[in-house]
């Protein structure tokens, strides 16, 4: 890439996008030949229908599933891949970091709807200013969290942070479910129906029966995804404060002794991972339609998985990770019923999924990517 | 230095514990502090005849309710307590005039086994309680009634159709609405009979409710000839596009529901966005005005939404539009489902209880009042409750609703398309 390095647009701009849609692309057909030749050589077994058309006949919507699923993914494997990078722990609370930005953004848009203004607003201003909205007080919440809970920490053994993270987590779950159930007891938030990103697009493709369908709000959850993580590329790699972050992460005392305010540093790093995770959070929402104070715990473990995949620590791992396991996710999910003629239905995708990520740990115990990039966060 | 961090870790760490602790029982332990003193029977008080014993001289008997009051099941929950509260508001005037002091001690189970069983201990441990209504969900109503069994402290469900909830036999649960194993295969015959349905895709959540439902209802199927396309667990509550690829490709002309209204609503939804056309179909957890909130036009576009119920809006009870109004008055809110059931467990508890008092010419023990629950008739609301041997109604009514409503306001535009009175199985 050498060549592309004197150049900002290919550096900041064509290079990580071609790197994003490389993986997706990738992961999709790999998985996808995978399972289409599991088909065929299962094709005998089973008598009552053609697995092979069975397995065909919903690929494109699959694929198309399990990448909206999981560029959220990603972008929560962010925040914790960042502080990895940063502070060598994990992050526990960052599920309920993003629990709180989706449940922001879903209140701001009740209000709006409250007020009646909601109705008459451009639904992309309205998600716009909800995902800025979940944005900053996600952000600030992480660099609260930090400042209360893991800063006093920082000289202790490597599991007293984490617990004391496992605890945040706890506590901020019961902190939103009591302030939601202040008034009525009841602490769902349900989105407002407004707009027409419900709406899908419908491509007919010749030669494929059942016809593509792009819902609206999935297409901007990738959209918004895409232009959070080539952001990020940007600030990590091409700013000064990116420069600091990346010498606090290979060397924390030589940075500070090259005049870099470490405390400062680290708590950048809270409020970018924070704001990402605050966006995805309202970007589940969009898709979700309804959170509870509890809603983070199994998207915040997925993507820590995902982090830990692609090699923790690695902001491009943390990437491909996430696409991995939402697509692994959404295969399994979709076609164990098909594949084993109902004896494990959809239930079982995550024992399933779980099991190939344990496999590739296995072979690769740092991740995909956790040795062969050096440049950590 | 090290010390003071040690101590500041050791402050944090208790401080995250005590506040993490503190969100759960803050909700569960305040609705019972702040509402038990308001239900102290003023009104009863003043009517008891000057003659009779002052109120509360014979001391104080409680009546516990458990269901959730908080979460995403807390409408039908909220509605099972305040059915109570009213009947006890209104029919606890008889043993006011006795002497006793009766109150409402509501708890909060979340829809959670564990939490419910802790309550279960809670309330067992207090004497004072000699009868209860709950819970909502059976696979919460389960494991609590073996703590309520163990102490012989009588429950009356007002929601559970559960068969295990009755088929233990024991003599401390007792429910007043019908039962799975005739539920779930009647939501089949419609599907088979009513919509000519050829392939279904059965979906549940899991819980003991669901899952027990689902298999009733392929069990049926498969006895009919539908096909079952496919039948899947799932406790996800957010994305369900996992399941909804394969299900929208299969295109079956039902999708059957066995699980609660926030879960499902989001489903509905979401299914019905990408693309099916038929009809959903649902048991009695559908029954929440909040479903049409989640779900909106999702109910009444292609195939629409149908679901059976045990417990039937209160338009459908004749005797009971004066609780309607009442209940409106009091509460503002029109009655959700289970609110006339909770109101009648209510009145058995409150039934026993006098009867029981009656015979043992004071205050009764737990075991005298759960034999008398068994023993007695009681005109209630929604039928005339008298429990066979195993606590179940001998003869339920079941109901088959259509859904009409798109939002929350017109959730009373349901019409029931039929209703029967069917035989409980036994044990």
């Amino acid at each position: 890439m050498k060549q592309f390095t004197s150049n900002p647009f290919y550096k900041f701009i064509l290079f990580p996008v071609g790197q994003i849609v490389a993986f997706a692309v990738g992961a999709s057909l790999v998985l996808s030949l995978l399972t289409v030749l599991l088909a065929y050589i299962f094709r005998a077994n089973i008598t009552d229908f053609d697995l092979v058309e069975r397995v065909l006949l919903i690929l494109p919507q699959v694929v198309i599933n399990g990448l909206t699923i999981g560029f959220v993914y990603s972008t929560i494997a962010l925040g914790y891949t960042m502080v990895y990078g940063v502070l060598e722990f994990i992050n526990f609370s960052h599920s309920e970091i993003f629990m709180v930005g989706g449940i922001v953004g879903v209140e701001l848009m009740a209000y709006f709807d409250h007020t009646g203004a909601l109705q008459t607003m451009n639904q992309y201003v309205v998600i716009a200013l909800a995902i800025i909205l979940g944005m900053i007080i996600s952000g600030s919440l992480a660099v609260t969290v930090e400042r209360i809970a893991y800063k006093p920490l920082r000289g202790a053994p490597r599991l007293v942070p984490l617990i004391s993270a496992i605890g945040m987590s706890f506590f901020l779950q019961d902190a939103v479910r009591l302030i939601l159930s202040l008034t009525t007891g009841e602490f769902n938030v349900i989105l407002p129906q407004f707009g027409t990103f419900d709406k899908f697009l419908v491509l007919a493709v010749p030669g494929i029966e059942a016809p593509l369908r792009f819902q609206i709000k999935n297409l901007l959850l990738v959209g918004v995804a895409v232009l959070m993580l080539v952001g990020l590329n940007y600030l990590v790699n091409g700013t000064k404060i990116g420069k600091a972050i990346r010498a606090v992460a290979q060397d924390r005392p030589s940075a500070s002794l090259m005049g870099i305010n470490v405390n400062m540093i680290i708590s950048v790093t809270f409020l970018i991972g924070g704001a990402l995770g605050g966006a995805a959070g309202v970007l589940f929402a969009l898709k979700a339609t309804k959170l509870d104070p509890f809603v983070g715990f199994f998207p915040g473990l997925k993507a820590f998985t995902a982090a830990v995949l692609g090699g923790i620590g690695n902001l491009t791992g943390a990437l491909l990770g996430g696409l991995i396991l939402g697509l692994l996710e959404s295969f399994s999910a979709s076609y164990l019923s098909t594949f084993t003629s109902g004896a494990f239905g959809a239930e079982y995708k995550d024992i399933f999924a779980f099991a190939i990520l344990i496999l590739v740990l296995i072979l690769r115990p740092s991740g995909l990517l956790g040795q062969t990039v050096g440049q950590k966060a | 230095m090290n010390k003071r961090l040690l101590a500041l870790l050791s402050v944090l760490v208790v401080a995250s514990m005590v506040l993490a602790a503190c969100g759960a029982p803050a909700a569960t332990e305040a609705p019972a502090a702040t509402e038990a003193p308001a239900m102290t029977e003023a009104p009863a008080a003043t009517e008891a005849p000057a003659s009779g014993p002052a109120a509360g001289s014979m001391g104080t008997i409680k009546i516990a309710t458990q269901s959730p009051l908080s979460g995403g099941q807390s409408l039908l929950g909220v509605a099972i307590k305040q059915g109570a509260e009213l009947a006890l508001e209104q029919l606890g005037g008889d043993l006011a005039a006795m002497g006793y002091d009766v109150q409402l001690a509501p708890y909060d189970d979340q829809a959670t086994p564990d939490v419910g069983v802790a309550n279960a201990k809670n309330i067992v441990a207090d004497s004072a309680i000699l009868c209860g209504v709950g819970h909502l969900n059976s696979g919460v109503m389960i494991p609590s009634s073996e703590e309520y069994h163990t102490a012989g402290l009588a429950f009356v469900s007002p929601a559970n159709t559960n068969p295990v909830v009755t088929t233990r036999g024991y003599l401390e649960v007792n429910r007043i609405v019908g039962r799975d194993d005739v539920q779930a295969p009647a939501a089949e015959e419609y599907a088979f009979k009513t919509l000519g349905a050829k392939s279904v895709f059965i979906i549940h959540d899991k819980t003991a409710y669901g899952q027990g439902v689902a298999e009733f209802f392929r069990t049926a199927a498969e006895e009919d000839g539908i096909t079952v396309v496919d039948f899947v667990g799932t406790e996800e509550t957010a994305n369900f596009d996992a399941i909804i690829a394969p299900l929208v490709a299969a295109a079956p002309d039902v999708v059957f529901f066995a699980g609660i209204y926030n879960q499902a609503g989001v489903f509905f939804k979401q299914a019905r966005e990408a693309g099916f056309e038929g009809t959903f179909l649902g048991t009695d957890g559908m029954d929440s005005s909040d479903l049409a909130d989640l779900a909106g036009t999702a109910l009444t576009t292609g195939g629409g939404m149908a679901y059976t119920t045990v417990a039937g809006p209160a338009s459908a009870y004749p005797s009971a539009a004066q609780f309607v109004e009442d209940y409106t008055a009091k509460f503002g809110a029109a009655p959700e489902a289970y609110a006339s059931q909770g109101y009648d467990a209510m009145g058995v508890c409150l039934a026993a209880i006098k009867a029981a008092a009656e015979a043992a010419g004071g205050t009764p023990t737990r075991n005298q009042v759960a034999l008398a629950i068994r023993a007695l008739s009681y005109e209630g609301l929604t039928s005339t409750i008298a429990f066979d041997e195993i606590g179940d109604l001998p003869l339920a009514k079941y109901f088959i609703i259509k859904v009409n409503a798109t939002s929350k306001d017109t959730w009373g535009t349901n019409e029931i398309i039929d209703s029967f009175d069917l035989p409980s199985p036994g044990k």
